[in-house]
């Protein structure tokens, strides 16, 4: 094959995803109001066809493209499913309350396609360029999807900290990646990994830079101590965004961790151990116990997601093949799950008001006993209760971190599990043994309902049955990383 | 090693920078302080050419002085910028921020020294030739290599478009704004209007008129 059809070919998603947003932008202008359903359903139908080029463009081989600055693994592949899927369902759930607050505009949608490609780019990145081409293609997407919703001040507040401390992070992980190339030479993730493997060619470079390089995927993931955006955002950000934030980009983010740590500075495995543990431990103890004094819902829940990113940093962090398979795991439950609880949010908010405080959730049960239900098996799995899903996926990365002998980590990650117990279950008490404070009916159309339920049920069912999602996880990483 | 004129020179662009890029951050009046960038964008360009990249250059004096300057220029002096509200908060934050700088200043010292970087560990780059394109060498790099990323950069920018105008557009309904398409569509008879009606005899003129 020529080498370009080979590009052409090996990048087909990206290329797809490329036009169809670019066709909606223009599309969208001669929309109007009434007339706006059709961005959104092109945009399901990009997410659509991706997914489908996606599947038929899959070998279980690795592929490169562009003179090796993209690359198609299994583990590429099954990330940007997972993110097409989870971008699906923002979009199903956000229809709504977008509407109700005037922000169901074009741009809405091609930020969001956009956004995507961005994390697609991450996914696939094999070059130290390209990974931080994508990183910022996501995150400016992602700052002005914040402010879109431009005369409220608490969503400006919150893009202006997102927007400032991201690009700090920029900064840090950047200037991370140039020690890298100065003492390697290299942009390219093999060849820096095999010229760290064949000996460091300078241990103390090649510490600041590992360092700067932790520290700028710290922030990007919201691991304490880089983890002050977090709840900001999540509060001050319109829901709808929110769960945009909280879902898709952190399959990204699990991939550049993957590219950046595993896959480049494999052979200084021990030193990036060292700090991972430290910031899983803060992480996990910090989310869990700030989480229980909150009374927003979202900022609860933006605490919460903390302590997962905590887990989610233990399976890594033990170095292992088991580790990461279970790492991705993690992630993939993670936003399951978040995407469950902020399609609740949106679900009980309507026109004028939002159902984000915990109060608005007391005695659910007997307005509506079938969300409090589905409600209820999402903070079960966010708090590990078994047969939920969140269950394993906990017990998966803390075998992962035990199999290395970490065993007081993992004690100290079990007892910090049963801290953050008591405020999932705080929500369950609310909507099942609190009287309702209204009783405003909730008026959803009939696709978010579904797909929630949908979302709710998979929490319960994958949890009876995670063989399958596993044996994905362990395809993708098993064919992917040496 | 003997010192060559080359060395020289770039000590000098080296401390005007560092000299420029101080006064950036401490200079009391933002004009002053986009001038002082200004100048450092020239004296990095210098470093550039140093390096033999010309076309770099002669491009971050093009692009960043002549228009990003001079756009950044204009929005500083239009906008009143307060700077003691800027500054407000400066000297309580000074004992934490200090130390932290002072500590990160000695941090990269230790590693980014000549010890690291010296020539001895780092082979100098031999001269290209007097016929090297540098132009040419980096649009071929940029089209074959590198145009993967190249395309990126577009997206991003496409990005920055979209994203400016959705968040700062507003159509304003109280202003007279004219549609030129209307305007120059315009007809005869969409202005003009003629009315026909019968011609009135004057009334004669009374008595009680002509005193008034």
């Amino acid at each position: 094959m020529h080498p370009i059809v080979n590009d052409i070919y090996t990048a087909l998603p990206e290329i797809f995803v490329l036009g169809m947003a670019m066709a909606i932008l223009l599309i969208d202008l001669f929309l109007t109001e009434r007339t706006r359903f059709l961005t959104y359903a092109l945009s399901q139908f990009t997410l659509l066809g991706a997914a489908m080029i996606t599947v038929a463009t899959h070998t279980p081989g690795v592929g490169y493209a562009f003179s090796g600055m993209f690359v198609d693994d299994p583990l590429a592949d099954v990330l940007k499913l997972m993110s097409y899927l989870a971008t699906s369902v923002v979009l199903v759930y956000s229809r709504s309350y977008l509407a109700e607050r005037g922000m169901f505009r074009g741009e809405f949608f091609v930020l969001t396609l956009f956004a995507l490609l961005g994390m697609m780019v991450m996914i696939s990145g094999r070059n130290l360029l390209t990974l931080y081409m994508g990183l910022e293609l996501l995150s400016l997407c992602l700052y002005s999807l914040v402010a879109l919703d431009r005369d409220n001040p608490r969503a400006t507040e919150a893009a202006m900290k997102y927007f400032v401390l991201g690009a700090l992070a920029s900064g840090m992980l950047l200037y991370g990646m140039s020690m890298l190339y100065g003492i390697t030479g290299n942009l390219d993730i093999n060849q820096i990994g095999s010229a760290l493997v064949k000996g460091a060619p300078d241990r103390a470079v090649l510490i600041l830079g590992l360092v700067f390089v932790v520290a700028g995927l710290a922030f990007k993931l919201g691991a304490v101590p880089f983890q002050m955006w977090v709840p900001d955002v999540y509060h001050g950000a319109p829901t709808a965004m929110t769960l945009l934030v909280g879902s898709a980009p952190k399959f990204a983010a699990f991939a550049l961790v993957m590219r950046l740590l595993v896959q480049a500075l494999q052979g200084v495995v021990h030193d990036w151990q060292g700090m991972l543990i430290l910031m899983a431990v803060l992480s996990i103890a910090l989310g869990n116990i700030i989480a229980i004094a909150q009374t927003n819902l979202k900022r609860m829940l933006a605490y919460s997601t903390i302590s997962h990113i905590g887990f989610l940093l233990f399976g890594i962090m033990s170095g292992t093949l088991n580790g990461f398979i279970a790492s991705m795991f993690y992630v993939s439950v993670y936003v399951l799950m978040t995407l469950g609880g902020f399609g609740m949010i949106l679900l009980l908010s309507r026109r004028g008001f939002e159902a984000e405080n915990l109060d608005d959730f007391k005695g659910l049960a007997a307005r509506h006993p079938w969300y409090a239900f589905l409600m209820l098996l999402l903070m079960f799995s966010m708090a590990g209760v078994p047969p939920t899903i969140g269950f394993y996926a906990k017990f998966a990365v803390l075998q992962a971190a035990l199999q290395v002998g970490l065993v007081k980590l993992v004690v100290f990650a079990v007892l910090m599990a049963v801290v953050g117990a008591f405020y999932y279950l705080r929500v369950v008490k609310l909507m099942y043994f609190d009287e309702p404070q209204h009783d405003a009916p909730v008026r959803a159309q009939p696709d978010m309902t579904m797909v929630l339920t949908v979302n709710g049920l998979a929490v319960l069912l994958l949890g009876l049955m995670p063989q399958r999602l596993m044996e994905l996880c362990a395809y993708a990483i098993l064919h992917s990383i040496q | 090693m003997m010192a060559n004129f080359q060395d020289y020179v770039f000590y000098a662009f080296a401390a005007i920078l560092l000299g420029a890029g101080l006064r950036v951050i401490t200079a009391r009046n933002p004009v002053h302080a986009a001038l002082y960038l200004v100048l450092a964008f020239f004296t990095a360009a210098g470093i550039w050419l140093l390096l033999e990249a010309e076309f770099l250059a002669i491009a971050l004096v093009l692009v960043y002085v002549g228009a990003v300057m001079v756009l950044f220029l204009f929005v500083v002096m239009m906008l009143d910028i307060n700077l003691d509200k800027l500054r407000e908060g400066f000297w309580e934050a000074l004992p934490v921020a200090l130390p932290v700088a002072v500590l990160m200043a000695l941090e990269m010292a230790l590693v980014l020294g000549s010890r690291h970087f010296g020539p001895e560990r780092v082979a100098t780059p031999k001269p290209h030739p007097a016929d090297y394109s540098n132009t040419a060498e980096l649009g071929r790099q940029l089209y074959t290599d590198y145009v993967y990323p190249f395309e990126l950069a577009a997206v991003i920018l496409l990005v920055a478009i979209v994203a400016a105008i959705a968040l700062t557009l507003r159509r304003r309904k109280d202003t007279k704004y004219i549609d030129p398409a209307q305007q120059v569509k315009v007809k005869r008879s969409d202005r003009l209007k003629i009315v026909h009606m019968p011609a009135e005899k004057p009334t004669p003129p009374t008595a009680e008129g002509d005193r008034t």
